[in-house]
């Protein structure tokens, strides 16, 4: 195992379901051997806030906090929460972000705009950009609450684990009645990457 | 066995390890998971208690009966613990006692910073401070034993980015072969009267030196010398960011933040060019270690303020900054209170009616949000009414009867009853609105004396606010509907104008709580847009659910989200051209 880590960033909207699928990420990397860190902050998560969690694995890893400016992939659940956290990333970074909006209380209350042209402004300054409908395709393959699970599914064709490390701890973590959904939206979203 | 588990997880199991009987604790974040996971193991009583103090001293009693205790709180609870904390300390144990201290350097969740390794010295304990999970389970383990061996209550100390970080653990057996609890009499060690408490001073003093000492020889104070040219003493996550920015420096990674063991510290500071202490927040080692005469460097160059990163640490070391693409101003993203929430409506009435609204911990704080904008004081739990007392004392008569103060079911029973009873006794004149919402909800629903229910989801007693209210001596008790924008306005407007105190109870319940039978949604709003002339009335109360459309119609019009909308009806009632109403598609 070489020493190098790898800094993943997921970020969202509280309430998206980012601290599962971080959950998710880290038991895959516990399970393919990797020491892995994750790191987020709770209580506002639950409140609509911009929340950003932490994941880092690799032969050894120090810091729960991804250090500025070193962030090799971002993992963005919403359009502007993804183009925010860009600030973390080192250049040449991955970004895998979910082509939705949520407008934040200024937006709603119509004292601001939703900034436009966000995935472009993105792919500008991270070309390696992956952008997924996720609900989309989540509701083609049964049920929309799953878009976390494609997003992941293309997340992982970029980290070079064994599928079966992935299989397994979604079999671990996800309720045993959402399963078969979530496996279906995990594959879709390996097919993109 | 491996798992992953957060600091807050592993607490949890290494007190289950090291054979606790009881648990307790007032819920708050950082700390608040540590409670609900022990929850997993039945060998354990634990409890959510009204407050800190309380929370202390059962695990006092716990202890004094022979059993292993733990009780946790967030740095500021230990404010309130502080009383039988300090006295504890004189008195020493008898099961091992753990106090764990989740401090929130960055005020991720907290209204204030405040390092708590200052109460390890402040109260003459021991305090040990984790830097991962693995350390969080095993520094528990270890902490029940350092409590009996030298007959103290031990300080755990964690951090937000120790409680909330996950990484990976080994988990082990529970101990057994505990002593079994019972009576103990000893007055002469328990009974603090002053005769006996000057005894016990010189017995704590002696404590600390004796733990100073073998504090040099404990394996949790570690020596890793690499490099010498520069030397670091840091301790819990900040030994993390120093392996992670500075990897060639030789450490001296502190498991046991108090007492120091001094002479390993001269030890380290002889072997290395220049001796630096990396440490969030106070200079609390780096002070020690310049008493001790030797030359160090900390707050010089790494800021008082704030939390650690690895990018703050390299600039303090002056090392180059990685170069980051700053992304310009986007609009934020603040927490707001969820869609069909009871307060939203209490917090519109009383920013319409220009009160001066005395606040308090809790979801609620974000009735300073705007739009609502109405609250303006808000300094720790409980303290909304007493403050609400002080400030009618000085005020003119027309100014006087602005003064509302706002506090939760949870917080009005931690300490704000006192507030209350102290209020009506001395004559105060103020509106009390007490939002009772069944649950303890900032920190993500624990039960709590007016819930009905106990930690380990017991039916119990629920507390009858308006009984209460009344053997306090309360002659003006009104219990309103706060989604009932009229009843709002009536209610509070008739209990401000009179001149003496008055409580209103709101009574509607968290729309989070997952209880049969507690919660239930309205039906489905939407907004015909053929009605909605874009007057944007109903902005004004900030619902998540609620939309401007700015390309609808000529001006705009409002939208209602039916996948957020709770039905609380608190927008129908502010638009006057009834174009909200009832959606036709129930989702």
């Amino acid at each position: 195992m070489s020493d190098k880590i790898t800094n993943i960033l997921l970020v969202g909207v509280g309430g998206q379901g980012i601290l599962l699928a971080a959950e998710i990420l880290s038991e895959t990397c516990m399970l393919a051997g990797f020491d892995v860190k994750k790191s987020e902050i709770h209580g506002m998560s639950q409140r609509g806030g911009s929340v950003v969690s932490h994941v880092r694995f690799g032969k050894q890893v120090f810091s729960p906090i991804v250090p500025e400016g070193e962030g090799d992939i971002l993992f963005g659940f919403e359009l502007m929460e993804s183009y925010r956290w860009l600030s973390l990333l080192k250049p040449g970074a991955t970004v895998v972000a979910n082509d939705l909006c949520i407008p934040p209380p200024s937006v709603l209350m119509g004292q601001e705009s939703y900034p436009p042209d966000l995935a472009q402004r993105i792919a500008q300054r991270f070309p390696d950009l992956i952008l997924v409908d996720g609900q989309g395709l989540a509701t083609e393959a049964g049920n929309a609450r799953a878009a976390n699970t494609v997003l992941l599914g293309a997340v992982s064709k970029r980290l070079h684990i064994a599928e079966q490390f992935w299989l397994e701890s979604i079999e671990r973590m996800v309720p045993k009645k959402a399963l078969a959904v979530n496996l279906k939206a995990f594959e879709v979203g390996r097919g993109l990457a | 066995m491996k798992e992953i588990l957060s600091g807050n997880e592993a607490i949890a199991r290494g007190a289950y390890e090291a054979g606790v009987k009881v648990a307790c604790a007032y819920p708050g974040t950082p700390s608040t998971e540590i409670l609900e996971t022990i929850t997993r193991y039945p060998e354990v009583d634990a409890s959510w208690a009204t407050n800190e103090k309380v929370a202390l001293e059962v695990g006092i009693g716990a202890s004094f009966g022979g059993a292993r205790a733990l009780v946790t709180m967030k740095h500021v609870g230990v404010n309130v613990a502080a009383d039988p904390l300090f006295t504890l300390s004189y008195t020493g144990v008898n099961g091992g006692l753990v106090l764990v201290t989740a401090d929130d350097p960055e005020l991720h969740s907290s209204q204030n910073e405040q390092d708590n390794r200052n109460y390890a010295k402040f109260a003459k304990v021991p305090m040990l401070e984790p830097s991962d999970s693995q350390e969080c389970l095993d520094f528990t383990k270890l902490a029940f034993e350092i409590s009996e061996r030298y007959d103290t209550p031990v300080l755990l100390r964690t951090t937000t980015r120790i409680s909330h970080s996950k990484s990976v653990v080994e988990i082990a057996d529970r101990e057994t072969g505990l002593p079994e609890p019972h009576l103990v009499k000893n007055p002469a060690k328990y009974v603090m009267l002053p005769g006996n408490a000057r005894g016990r001073h010189l017995v704590i003093e002696e404590r600390t030196v004796t733990l100073s000492k073998d504090a040099c020889s404990m394996p949790i104070n570690r020596l890793e010398l690499r490099d010498t040219k520069i030397g670091v003493i840091t301790a819990g996550v900040s030994y993390q960011y120093v392996r992670e920015v500075l990897p060639e420096a030789s450490v001296l990674k502190l498991g046991l933040v108090h007492p120091l063991p001094h002479q390993l510290i001269r030890d380290f500071a002889a072997q290395v060019d220049q001796l630096y202490v990396v440490e969030e927040l106070d200079p609390f080692i780096e002070e020690q270690v310049k008493a001790m005469g030797l030359s160090v460097t900390g707050k010089e160059i790494l800021s008082l303020c704030g939390e650690l990163t690895p990018g703050r640490l390299r600039k303090g070391f002056g090392l180059p900054e990685v170069a980051q693409g700053a992304v310009e101003t986007l609009p934020g993203r603040p927490p707001n209170m969820c869609p069909g929430c009871p307060h939203r409506g209490v917090f519109y009435t009383l920013n319409k009616l220009k009160a001066y609204v005395s606040g308090d911990i809790g979801c609620y704080t974000l009735g300073f949000m705007p739009p609502l904008s109405a609250m303006d004081t808000c300094i720790c739990m409980g303290a909304s009414i007493g403050m609400a007392t002080g400030v009618t004392k000085v005020l003119p008569p027309e100014e006087r009867k602005k003064v509302v103060a706002v506090i939760g079911d949870s917080t009005f029973l931690h300490t704000g009853v006192n507030g209350l009873m102290d209020m009506v006794y001395n004559k105060g004149a103020a509106t009390v609105i007490i939002l009772d919402n069944r649950i303890t909800a900032m920190t993500g629903r624990q039960e709590n004396p007016a819930s009905g229910h106990t930690l380990m989801d017991d039916p119990s007693n629920a507390i009858d606010f308006p009984l209460l209210c009344q053997a306090i001596g309360v002659k003006h008790i009104r219990t309103i509907n706060p989604l009932d924008l009229e009843e709002c306005d009536r209610v509070i407007r008739e209990e401000m104008e009179r001149p003496e105190t008055s409580v209103i109870i709101t009574d509607k319940p968290c729309v989070l709580i997952k209880r049969d039978g507690v919660y239930t949604p309205g039906h489905v709003l939407e907004v015909a847009e053929e009605t909605c002339t874009g007057c944007r009335a109903c902005l004004k109360i900030g619902c998540p659910a609620i939309e401007w459309v700015p390309s609808s119609g000529k001006k705009g019009k409002a939208y209602i989200d039916p996948l957020l909308c709770n039905g609380c009806e608190v927008c129908r009632q502010l638009c006057k051209f009834s174009a909200i109403t009832e959606a036709k598609n129930e989702r």
